[in-house]
């Protein structure tokens, strides 16, 4: 099962709706609660970054058997040291986006601790590619 | 643990999503960095912030957290209250500041 979603950049009212959207058909395919939990934040955040950092993106979600695979492919500003943006409390986010609570810079570790492999890869001034995999049975990560 | 029951016991404000007042409370949860409580708040928690945005019902539905109190007499914006009644997620205000109303929810909570 495959579908694609996009995001528009700084549109932070729609923020969350492909997160929701997930969860409505992962509790109808029955997927474990603790799994989809985790798939839930994971893209949550995703969504965020995009939102709060690019111009616009694009998330596609790829479901089988075995697992879940989402890849958010944004154009924006790209992410020049990405070890770094991996620190918790590291963030480019503007004093606006802080106030309303958002880039603490927590994202990328709460995506990191949510699913079961990521890998980032950018380009900057050009965009990112985020791919999340999360395997649906816990046992065959 | 009932939400009416807490908001007697605390003296909150009903701002919005009615529908939602019977959900239960299984604990708190208090932050106002929204990924904190996406990566570490869990269903049934009640929620202290002081944030008023739309995108507090979003984290809540998606975490399904039980109710939401504003603090210091705080009051949502008028697309935060709009979600939270399509969501069924109630908005609660208290005059107390979060540390106040925290420790008068822990008393509550660590009762039953």
């Amino acid at each position: 099962m495959q579908f694609k979603h996009k995001i528009a950049g700084g549109d932070f009212a729609k923020a969350g709706n492909i997160a929701s959207s997930v969860k409505k058909i992962l509790r109808q395919l029955n997927i474990d609660h603790a799994v989809s939990k985790r798939i839930v934040i994971a893209l949550y955040e995703g969504e965020v970054n995009v939102v709060a950092h690019a111009y616009s993106g694009i998330v596609d979600v790829d479901i089988d058997e075995e697992k879940i695979k989402i890849t958010i492919t944004d154009k924006g500003p790209g992410i020049a040291d990405i070890e770094q943006a991996m620190e918790e409390g590291y963030s480019t986010a503007t004093p606006q986006v802080r106030e309303m609570g958002f880039g603490a810079g927590l994202g990328l570790s709460n995506m990191k601790k949510n699913s079961d492999s990521m890998n980032i890869s950018s380009v900057p001034a050009e965009g990112t590619i985020v791919e999340l995999i999360t395997y649906i049975k816990p046992d065959a990560r | 643990m009932k939400i009416t029951d807490i908001i007697q016991a605390l003296d909150l404000k009903i701002i919005s999503g009615q529908n939602g007042l019977s959900n239960e409370i299984k604990g708190g949860y208090v932050s106002d960095l929204l990924s904190d409580v996406m990566g570490n708040a869990t269903e049934g928690q009640i929620w202290i912030t002081l944030q008023t945005h739309q995108n507090i019902i979003a984290i809540a539905s998606l975490k399904e957290i039980s109710a939401i109190i504003l603090v210091k007499g705080s009051l949502p914006e008028n697309d935060t209250i709009e979600k939270s009644n399509t969501e069924n997620i109630p908005v609660l205000s208290s005059d107390l500041d979060t540390f106040s109303i925290a420790g008068r929810l822990f008393d509550i909570l660590k009762m039953e």
